[in-house]
């Protein structure tokens, strides 16, 4: 009976002493990730090369999430403000809710699903094939050649993909609002110039994807170097990736609301 | 036996509470094939990692060409890596470059020579392996025994004065067996150099081998000439050797009687 | 893919996230209509400033000349301070305008609405506006109008 009890307490410790000690690791395998970017930078075809897979690649689907969110985003403003006869707000809501909330946050989550499982799978496929170590034993640090551009490229790709996404959707809520429903198109427009603030809204948006995109390329790189080296580690660390950003993510954009916007 | 290019001395290495190597010296020659061999999980693959310096002992040192690997600054380290060559059980061939960008790469990234020169060089290479005429395929298209012959083109790309094969002929068939076996040996006398063959497949390591390690629970139980391991006594030497079922290595993994345990099983639930 | 194709495909990835970042900051944010704290500063009492708020916009005619920069209550007079920063553009208001709080709508935020006097001398940075109306307060409308039934 005691002995039970003790044997949770002492695996309550070891996961405890576990979790710290990823997160150590986490850190210090940044820091090399830190010092790998000034090598990597002599080199911009890798670069350029991530992208492509991380930019590019995940541009389809941040198109189509954006157009059908700022779409749904007008229908809904609409009718909840139409009957106070203020449905020429709508684009106001459909703007600063994309600015500031729904644009970084759902990119930044179709970002951890789509790119930065990718990375995690891809990185942790280098290592379970040996090709890591094969770069260590040609003399070539991994983490700079592999792990660096990968991490920049992510960090690079959040916020445009995030500004393209609120783009895309403030069209969406335009064809909804105008084309649709009928409200004046320079209403649209001027409503929103006059409510929303460059720096306040816009600025603060892009600052919160830029914090969403490092803090998901991190730990999509991290996941993918430090996975176990097989099928099944690899399958896990991918989730890591999943969950583990996902979560950071939602958290992160409540803390960086109440700093920015709390006054 | 020539001179020591590698040198280890008390040697100590464990994972979590599991101890891989606990006092192991060995010398390696300058020149000439040494086998090292050993059942399965005797951490051989972890041997060839700490001589690379990829892992570090607990205790003991491992001396390569002079320098103490673990002594090392990573900038010497890496420089000490230029001169080695390592051999991965699969390959370990970059998936997104081409059979000619792998072995170019270690060449582009350590060297300025220019284009031509690096062609030269590659073709040069893959020709001494046979696979000159796969130079456009990805890795992906390649057997595993073609992936290895590339894997050794890329080793040999920037002529190290030691090569390490992890296993090199796990999984082969014996026709890619028998060009990889005819390969390490060759690449050895032409080259001059030091091989590290770690490997549990006894019949084509001991045709090549010049000398032979074998390890086993963590520690050397024989060295010698091929021929002083073949005359061996040693019981446990002569299981492996053989392949016997039942020796110092028992059939059976460590267990009460059968009896005990079959009729143990409701007593053991409650403890 | 080549390294041409792929370059190319980069290129328009950035290009067009910097578009997506331009159209939003010119057609949907204030940018074009003011841009930044590079305005002059005015300043104005009113004994009551209702609902108005940092930021609150301020504008002539209906059309928005410049924003609230500042509020704070005035001990000694007792009468709230508000601090507004004018576009400089419109650098031409005459010394005796006049500064109401308004609202914009029934239920609308509220701005300050600038009404031109008369005087041939211009508002500087730091002029004080004289001539205030301060914001109408429901509860005061409703007090005012149930005082005027009374005494018919």
């Amino acid at each position: 009976m005691v002995n039970n009890l003790l044997d949770r307490i002492q695996a309550l410790g070891h996961g405890t002493l576990a979790a710290l000690s990823r997160l150590g690791r986490a850190n210090v395998f940044l820091m090399a990730v830190f010092a790998g970017l000034s090598g990597m930078l002599m080199r911009p075809g890798l670069l350029v090369k991530q992208l492509f897979s991380v930019g590019v690649q995940t541009l389809i689907i941040i198109v189509v999430a954006g157009l059908f969110v700022g779409m749904v985003m007008a229908l809904q403003a609409y009718y909840a403000l139409v009957d106070f006869g203020a449905e020429d707000s709508v684009s106001v809501m459909v703007v600063l809710s994309l600015l500031r909330e729904l644009g970084p946050v759902i990119t930044a989550l179709l970002f951890a699903g789509r790119a930065g499982s990718a990375l995690t799978a891809e990185i942790g496929l280098m290592k379970a094939t040996e090709q890591l170590s094969g770069m260590e034993m040609m003399a070539v640090n991994p983490v700079e050649r592999v792990v660096a551009p990968r991490f920049l490229a992510g960090v690079i790709s959040m916020p445009l993909l995030a500004a393209i996404f609120s783009a895309v959707g403030v069209m969406g809520g335009y064809l909804v609002a105008v084309q649709m429903l009928g409200l004046d198109s320079g209403a649209f427009w001027s409503q929103a110039q006059s409510k929303v603030e460059l720096f306040e809204d816009l600025g603060n948006g892009m600052i919160k994807s830029l914090v969403f995109g490092f803090v998901v390329s991190w730990i999509a790189v991290f996941e993918g170097y430090d996975c176990i080296p097989t099928s099944e580690g690899l399958g896990q660390a991918t989730t890591r990736t999943v969950v583990y950003g996902s979560l950071a993510i939602l958290i992160l954009d409540f803390v960086l609301t109440a700093l920015m916007f709390s006054k | 036996m020539s001179e020591v290019l590698i040198k280890i001395r008390g040697l100590k290495f464990s994972r979590g509470d599991r101890v891989i190597f606990n006092n192991v010296d060995m010398d390696i020659p300058r020149t000439g094939i040494t086998a090292i061999m050993g059942p399965s999980g005797t951490g051989k693959t972890t041997l060839l990692k700490l001589i690379g310096g990829q892992l570090r002992p607990d205790a003991g040192s491992i001396e390569v060409d002079g320098q103490n690997i673990h002594q090392l600054k990573t900038r010497e380290l890496y420089e000490l890596r230029k001169r080695m060559g390592m051999l991965f059980q699969s390959g370990a061939l970059l998936t997104d470059l081409s059979v000619f960008e792998n072995v170019a790469y270690p060449i582009r990234e350590h060297t300025k020579l220019n284009e031509a020169m690096v062609r030269q060089l590659v073709l040069l290479k893959l020709n001494a392996v046979g696979l000159r005429g796969a130079m456009d395929l990805s890795p992906a298209e390649l057997s595993g025994g073609m992936a290895r012959r590339v894997a050794m083109a890329r080793a040999i790309a920037l002529d190290p004065m030691m090569i390490m094969y992890d296993e090199p002929f796990t999984g082969q068939d014996p026709i890619s067996m028998g060009v990889l076996v005819k390969l390490i040996k060759s690449l050895n006398d032409a080259l001059n150099i030091c091989s590290i063959v770690v490997s549990h497949d006894v019949y084509e390591t001991m045709s090549i081998a010049n000398y032979v390690y074998i390890i086993s629970a963590g520690t050397v139980v024989e060295h010698g000439s091929p021929e002083d391991i073949h005359s061996s006594d040693s019981e446990w030497t002569r299981q492996f050797m053989e392949g016997l079922a039942d020796g110092p290595v028992p059939f059976h993994f460590d267990a009460p009687p059968l009896f005990d345990d079959l009729f143990a099983v409701s007593e053991r639930r409650r403890g | 893919m080549n390294t041409r194709t792929l370059e190319l495909l980069v290129g328009l990835f950035v290009a067009a996230g910097l578009a997506a970042l331009f159209m939003l900051a010119m057609s949907v944010s204030n940018l074009a209509s003011f841009g930044g704290d590079e305005g002059y500063i005015i300043k104005a009492r009113f004994d009551n400033i209702g609902g108005l708020k940092v930021r609150s916009p301020v504008s002539a005619s209906g059309v928005r000349i410049g924003r609230v920069t500042d509020i704070s209550y005035d001990s000694e007079g007792f009468e709230a301070l508000v601090s507004m920063s004018i576009d400089p553009q419109y650098n031409t208001f005459p010394i005796d305008s006049s500064a109401s709080i308004l609202t914009s709508g029934l239920l609308g935020e509220q701005y300050i609405g600038l009404e031109p006097g008369a005087e041939e001398e211009y508002l500087v940075a730091g002029s004080m506006i004289d001539i205030t109306q301060s914001a109408l307060v429901l509860e005061q409308i409703i007090g005012q109008f149930l005082y005027s039934k009374a005494d018919e």
